[in-house]
């Protein structure tokens, strides 16, 4: 009798607890991001045809390489089937404008993968989002190819709503009322610009698409809503008071929120987990700070679009601000007596 | 309005369908019984019997051996077969079944327990070896006599149970709601408090009403539902889930007025003050989807665990893993012949195919631990913070407020096992102040 009993025994683990675990791992995580980025890919293989479909598959299949490449040299343990190669360059491709030369966007790729990642420790200890490190790289390098661009549909060579604010801005400031409205009225309607029916990066233009994705995360729990909800409220507080005191009206921070890279910065980049504070109120700061910056760059710096490089900024904060907004524990008020 | 609760936590899948239905049922006899000398936290009882002695059901083999200890009953008549060390169950008395079932003469009823002194009370639970059912084991008479400086003002009775699979204690809550409520009193006049609450999950709405009913005419007592969220049942959840006060860092749950008891073990208190029961048997269940018929058992102490799962139809396939206690903070088990203790709620027999097997990664600071931890702890910080061997840095991200419930592994994506880390700083911590005391000493 002792033996029919011991042998479902014979394959006993011996473990601390907890001996249950939830669902999700990194790679079940990092899968579900990719998800929640497909009907922002769908859109945009819609409205920049190969154009997109082209630069898409370079920077994942770079990214990959890389990756393999990177964890080989460094005799690490394979990690590419936990898709974090994979969405970094899925999402640095969302970052370009579609019909960049592919050899940069492998470039970028690589140099996501490859420096902002693996030079920094490997996923888990960059400090910065890899694929705006890519994308910065590339706007340096190539700044010419990296800000021409295309019409949906058509293809043809375009500027961008948020250059076309800036522009009507600068002609504001020099008095050039008349140019400025004729400018203006090159505007899409608010409706473009939410679907993504505009030019702009291959994955960033529709807002629509990015919410749903979002929404997708929100529910998964793979993101928290304090670093997206301070973001986006930040640009939107700050734009409707210079809307409102310019006298432009709501359109104008309707803009801000849908034009431009804000959606996919605040749902998609600023929410990385690596390289984003771990405590809640941190996550608001830093949120708060990236809407900060963003609403800067877009008003007064040279760049018509700065979500990208707030949220490297406010990268390196992170650090800085888990170590001030540590939660205070339970039982930690009073000190046993 | 809603059921109270507490800061952070998760949401395991329960699984508790398998047995919430099912009748305690008393286990068959055992043909010999291992009792742990040590089935509480504290010193280990003295044993007062020997080789080959008879004993009968209920009578004292190990008395207490120091203030924080407990004393241990015989669950069985027969003979003492021998006393041997049984694998991380310290030194155990085996008795070996006689089939005879005698009592022991000392099992009587008390003629008067309502005009017993508080002194006498604590005496007779101490004598019946009461501990903390819970889990945690710990003396009742010591956790009944709060210094003068720390009057109680509340007893809230812990019902729980949040871990996965267990269903003992909603068993016992809707089979003896009146012995928990006539426990319950008898704790609040031993620690002379006037108030006493019963907090439960609401996802045992069916125990909420029983007991409800059974304090019906009592005004001070009060039944709490709580939001059925794990770890609800840890000791300072449930103090603030249930009054909103929080135990001071370091400090017990008396240091804010409180006792809290597991509800076996208030039917227990009223069972040895009544009766003259010493506690020589409890409730566990026996589950999970390595167990043909998952059950629910009022067992003998000392009961291998074999024989529970054999009365459960054995096992379905080869088995994984083997835990005394709920998934999240109980025992993993190295063989089914270990006894069933004061402190067994359940057993877990879990499928070696349903087990989880995604491998350790880097944490990539997705700071989910940081948001279900109960405490408000960083678990990722002190982690690291432990490989490093940072143990200053540890102790300053409070380490030691760390109750090891476990929400941070479950929930851990790259499946580091944090609570590993966490302990292992608590004792390398521990042992570096117990050297410098050492030195310290000797200087």
């Amino acid at each position: 009798m002792s033996t029919s009993m011991s042998t479902p025994l014979s394959e006993l683990i011996v473990s601390p607890a907890p001996h249950i675990t939830s669902e999700a791992t990194v790679k079940t995580a990092m899968r579900d991001v990719v998800i929640a980025l497909m009907p922002a890919l769908l859109l945009s293989l819609y409205f920049f045809r190969w154009q997109a479909a082209t630069v898409i598959i370079t920077c994942v299949v770079a990214a990959v390489l890389s990756e393999v490449v990177a964890v080989k040299l460094q005799n690490k343990p394979n990690t590419i089937d936990d898709y974090s190669a994979v969405l970094t360059g899925l999402l640095l491709a969302f970052c370009l404008p579609p019909g960049l030369p592919l050899w940069m966007a492998a470039v970028g790729s690589a140099s996501a993968i490859i420096v902002a990642k693996h030079l920094f420790g490997g996923l888990g200890q960059n400090i910065f989002n890899p694929a705006h490190v890519g994308r910065a790289i590339l706007l340096a390098s190539w700044p010419v190819a990296m800000t021409t661009w295309k019409t949906p549909i058509d293809g043809v060579t375009t500027a961008t709503p948020m250059a076309i604010i800036k522009e009507v801005g600068k002609l504001e400031a020099l008095g050039e009322t008349i140019a400025a409205n004729e400018l203006m009225a090159q505007l899409p309607s608010i409706w473009d610009l939410f679907i993504g029916n505009v030019s702009g990066s291959i994955g960033e233009t529709s807002a629509l698409a990015l919410i749903i994705g979002g929404i997708y995360l929100l529910y998964k729990g793979h993101i928290e809503w304090r670093i997206p909800g301070a973001f986006i409220g930040t640009v939107f507080v700050l734009t409707t008071l210079v809307g409102v005191t310019t006298g432009k009206g709501l359109w104008y921070p309707a803009f801000h929120l849908f034009g431009g890279g804000l959606m996919i910065g605040a749902i998609f980049m600023a929410t990385d987990w690596v390289t984003s504070p771990i405590t809640k109120k941190g996550r608001i700061i830093f949120g708060i700070g990236c809407g900060l910056l963003t609403t800067i760059i877009r008003l007064y710096g040279g760049y018509p679009e700065g979500v990208c490089y707030s949220i490297l900024l406010m990268n390196c904060c992170t650090p800085l601000i888990d170590r001030y907004t540590k939660s205070p524990i339970y039982g930690g008020r009073v000190k046993n007596a | 309005m809603g059921a109270k609760t507490f800061n952070g936590g998760i949401y395991p899948p329960g699984f508790k369908e398998l047995t919430c239905s099912k009748e305690i049922t008393p286990a068959n006899e055992p043909e010999q019984v291992l009792i742990p000398l040590s089935q509480h936290i504290g010193a280990p009882c003295k044993p007062i019997v020997k080789r080959r002695d008879t004993v009968k059901i209920g009578q004292k083999i190990g008395e207490s051996a120091g203030f924080v200890s407990s004393t241990i009953h015989a669950s069985i008549s027969g003979t003492v077969k021998e006393i041997k060390p049984v694998s991380g169950f310290g030194q155990c008395i085996v008795i070996e079944n006689d089939g005879k079932q005698e009592m022991d003469p000392s099992v009587k009823p008390n003629p008067n327990p309502e005009n017993l002194s508080l002194d006498e009370m604590r005496n007779i639970i101490l004598e019946a070896g009461i501990v903390g059912l819970g889990g945690a084991m710990f003396p009742s008479h010591v956790k009944f006599a709060p210094p003068e400086d720390k009057p109680i003002d509340e007893v809230i009775l812990n019902g729980g149970e949040c871990e996965p699979y267990l269903t003992a204690d909603h068993r016992v809550m809707l089979e003896k709601p009146d012995r928990i409520i006539a426990g319950l009193k008898y704790i609040m006049k031993i620690v002379k408090c006037n108030r006493g609450s019963i907090g439960v999950e609401d996802n045992k709405m069916d125990a909420v009403e029983a007991l409800r009913k059974a304090a019906a005419g009592s005004d001070n007592i009060e039944v709490v539902a709580l939001k059925a969220k794990y770890p609800q049942g840890g000791e300072k959840q449930l103090i603030e889930a249930c009054t909103g006060r929080e135990v001071p860092s370091g400090g017990l749950p008396m240091d804010v007025g409180i006792v809290v008891n597991n509800v076996g073990t208030a039917i227990a208190v009223a069972d040895a003050i009544e009766n003259g029961t010493p506690l020589i048997q409890r409730v566990v269940t026996v589950t999970g989807n390595g167990i043909k018929n998952p059950a629910n058992y009022l067992a003998r102490i000392g009961t291998p665990i074999r024989e529970l799962i054999e009365q459960s139809g054995g096992y379905t396939g080869r088995i994984g893993k083997l835990i005394s206690g709920g998934p999240l903070m109980g025992a993993a088990l190295y063989s089914d012949m270990v006894p069933v203790t004061k402190g067994t709620s359940g057993i877990l027999a879990l499928e070696h195919s349903s087990l989880d097997r995604a491998e350790e990664r880097e944490c990539v600071r997705c700071a989910k631990c940081v948001d279900v931890c109960p405490i408000g702890l960083e678990p990722t910080t002190i982690m690291t913070y432990s490989k490093m061997g940072e143990w200053d840095l540890a102790n300053e991200n409070h380490v030691f407020d760390c109750i090891e419930c476990g929400s941070c592994s479950f929930m851990c994506p790259s499946r580091i096992p944090l609570i590993q880390h966490i302990a292992h700083a608590k004792n390398m911590i521990s042992q570096k102040e117990r050297e410098e005391k050492e030195k310290a000493a000797e200087a």
